[in-house]
């Protein structure tokens, strides 16, 4: 009964067989246009020793643990103020209106900020304007700053959300006994509402790390040769470099690396809802 | 007598156009058990979250130990409170939420130590500071919030009705614990209650307040005893009113005219609340008899019992009096011997003009 359930099949078809596929496919190997079906670790063998793989592999985890730092320091401050500040009747509007700028298409968004970062973009032509450079500033596009500011433009919603729900559960009282205990607005921010904020704060992190790592569509277009992610180069090998194989073991050992930190961040969230021993 | 630790005069708080507390002027006695009681939205919570600085006061004017709080934030104000929902921290162990307010005062390490420990044994919680606040009971976590507060030596301890989220059982023994902490350091308590009976065994006095007023501040004894109006003496306890009609005042007596009961000369200390406008006279329920066969009393009038509410040690009955048809309540001890009557039975019920209050 259980194995035949619409739910499951789903899943299995959905999840299960494509991450299979992905999984066989790193051990066998390319040789020109046939599969060679023989069991080999080669593919991991260079996925793991060889240099560019090495230093793509780091960077991606750099610039999605910058963008993750840099959504979630964003978003914090929203979330807060939106729990906080904002009458319990108009919340609702704040956060539908933080969704907005899901109405336009990712590609759109991305594209759009080429537009403001460009050389001859917004920012530019604003500080030129105003006699602030001389020369337009060429450090703000085709890099991984472009890169770091345009995912977490696109992500800081995603973390808002989580952030805001933790806050909201938050007992306003905890920070009415704090404040009647002695401590002024800093420290029963830092000794209360943050701690009692972790769980949001470490779920926001988790939903912008996982994607942003992954993430091949916004280096392609902003990056520039230099913020050139892990993902790019996956998508060489299955595409111009026909190295199917070697593509999807970089694609699991990638998957492999986010596990494991993702599972850091899961033990942390476990030891915050946990709370003392 | 020594300076009133907490002085409050001509104290209004609105919120847009409801008035929560109007023209409230109290001074509360350094070292006793004050209590705020009220119906629910009468102020009283209010009025002491003012008093912790949660809330500010549209007008009027706060000092504690003779400073004025004007401005001053709840953080710095000699002040600590009991929340209604203890808000213990979740993140933290019994000890941690104890020595919150040492921290925030940045004491040094050994002195926390030692006063977090000393504050725990003191509310009975040896074994427990490691414990994670989650893993208590009710009582527990109202003992936690107690030692957390208490810990700090205030000078006024707040408790906004510390004691309505546990059972009766529980309740009844933190009464008297509460009573017994308060005579042990010796700090000022003023809680917060709806519960009139709670009220009555632990405060040394007692605010009623209604509608955002103060309508009386007295000792238990005397809340009970003379309240100064019919709407005081009907919240504290029960009470019995019959309508009566003022006939004339003479020196230190007023004459009455009492429906079923007659015409009464009484003393003006019977009427608390003054005399001007008075229409009723209250009496206690338990201020009447039901006398037994060949018992006599100092007044007597003829009843029928109209409805018995047997409670085992005591039975209230309803009965109504034969002059003029007015209901009253009479409750009896049922000491041994003592016949209980049904719905329907005829019964001679005795009272005293003593027992009278002539209210407004």
């Amino acid at each position: 009964m259980v194995l035949i359930s619409p739910t499951l099949v789903f899943t299995l078809l959905m999840l299960a067989v494509p991450l299979i596929m992905v999984l066989a496919l790193s051990f066998w190997t390319q040789s020109y246009l046939t599969l060679d079906r023989s069991f080999s670790l080669e593919n991991y063998k260079t996925a793991w020793t060889e240099p560019m793989y090495q230093y793509l592999m780091a960077r991606s985890l750099k610039i999605s643990i910058f963008v993750t730092a840099l959504t979630v320091l964003l978003a914090y401050p929203v979330a807060y103020f939106i729990s906080f500040h904002v009458t319990p009747k108009r919340k609702a509007m704040w956060i539908f209106l933080i969704t907005i700028p899901f109405w336009t298409s990712y590609l759109m968004r991305i594209f759009l900020w080429k537009v403001i970062l460009g050389y001859n973009g917004v920012v530019n032509g604003s500080l030129m304007g105003l006699g602030l450079i001389e020369q337009p500033l060429s450090f703000i596009l085709y890099n991984q700053n472009a890169v770091v500011l345009t995912l977490a433009h696109s992500w800081v919603p995603f973390a808002i959300l989580p952030i805001f729900v933790a806050l909201e559960r938050v007992d306003r009282s905890l920070i009415e006994a704090a404040e009647d205990l002695g401590d002024n607005r800093l420290r029963r921010f830092l000794r209360v509402t943050l701690p009692l904020s972790m769980p949001g704060v470490i779920a926001a992190t988790i939903i912008v790390f996982i994607p942003t790592i992954g993430d091949y569509v916004t280096p392609r277009l902003v990056g520039g040769p230099n913020g050139l992610m892990i993902s790019n180069i996956i998508e060489l090998q299955f595409k111009k470099a026909n190295n199917a194989p070697l593509g999807a073991a970089l694609a699991v050992s990638a998957m492999a690396i986010v596990t494991c930190v993702t599972l850091v961040f899961v033990w942390m969230n476990r030891k915050f809802m946990r709370g003392p021993k | 007598m020594t300076q009133p630790i907490i002085q409050l005069s001509g104290v209004d708080k609105f919120y847009g156009d409801f008035q929560a507390l109007s023209q409230i002027d109290l001074d509360i006695r350094t070292g006793e058990f004050f209590s705020l009681l009220g119906p629910s939205g009468c102020g009283k919570t209010t009025l002491l979250r003012s008093i912790a600085g949660f809330e500010t006061p549209s007008a009027g004017s706060l000092h504690i130990d003779g400073k004025s709080m004007d401005g001053v934030p709840a953080n710095k104000r000699p002040t600590n409170m009991v929340f209604q929902s203890y808000a213990i921290f979740p993140h933290m162990s019994v000890a941690e939420n104890v020595a919150y307010g040492l921290k925030a005062r940045r004491l040094p390490k050994a002195e926390i130590q030692e006063r977090v420990s000393e504050a725990i044994s003191m509310v009975g919680l040896q074994g427990f500071d490691s414990r994670a606040s989650h893993a208590l009971s009710g009582g527990q976590r109202q003992r936690v919030a107690l030692a957390r507060a208490l810990v700090l030596k205030p000078r006024v301890l707040l408790l906004d009705e510390p004691l309505s989220a546990l059972d009766k059982k529980m309740r009844e023994q933190m009464q008297s614990e509460l009573r017994r902490l308060q005579r042990a350091v010796g700090i000022t308590f003023v809680l917060v209650t709806h519960d009139q009976e709670e009220a009555l065994t632990m405060s040394d006095r007692i605010a009623v307040m209604f509608d955002g007023k103060i309508a009386q501040v007295a000792t238990p004894q005397m809340l009970y005893g003379k309240p100064s109006s019919r709407r005081v003496g009907n919240f504290i306890g029960m009470m019995n009113f019959l309508e009566a009609e003022l006939l004339g005042t003479s020196g230190q007596t007023v004459e009455v005219d009492v429906q079923s009961l007659g015409r009464l000369t009484l003393p003006l200390s019977q009427a608390p609340g003054g005399v001007d406008g008075c229409q009723s006279v209250g009496i206690r329920p338990e201020m009447l008899t039901i006398l037994a066969e060949g018992q006599t009393a100092e007044r007597e009038i003829e009843a029928v019992v109209s409805e018995v509410f047997y409670y085992g040690d005591m039975t209230y009955y309803d009965v109504t009096l034969l002059q003029k048809d007015a209901p009253v309540t009479v409750t009896m001890r049922n000491t041994a011997g003592r016949k209980v009557l049904a719905a329907g039975d005829t019964a001679r019920v005795g009272w005293s003009p003593v027992s009278l209050l002539l209210l407004r």
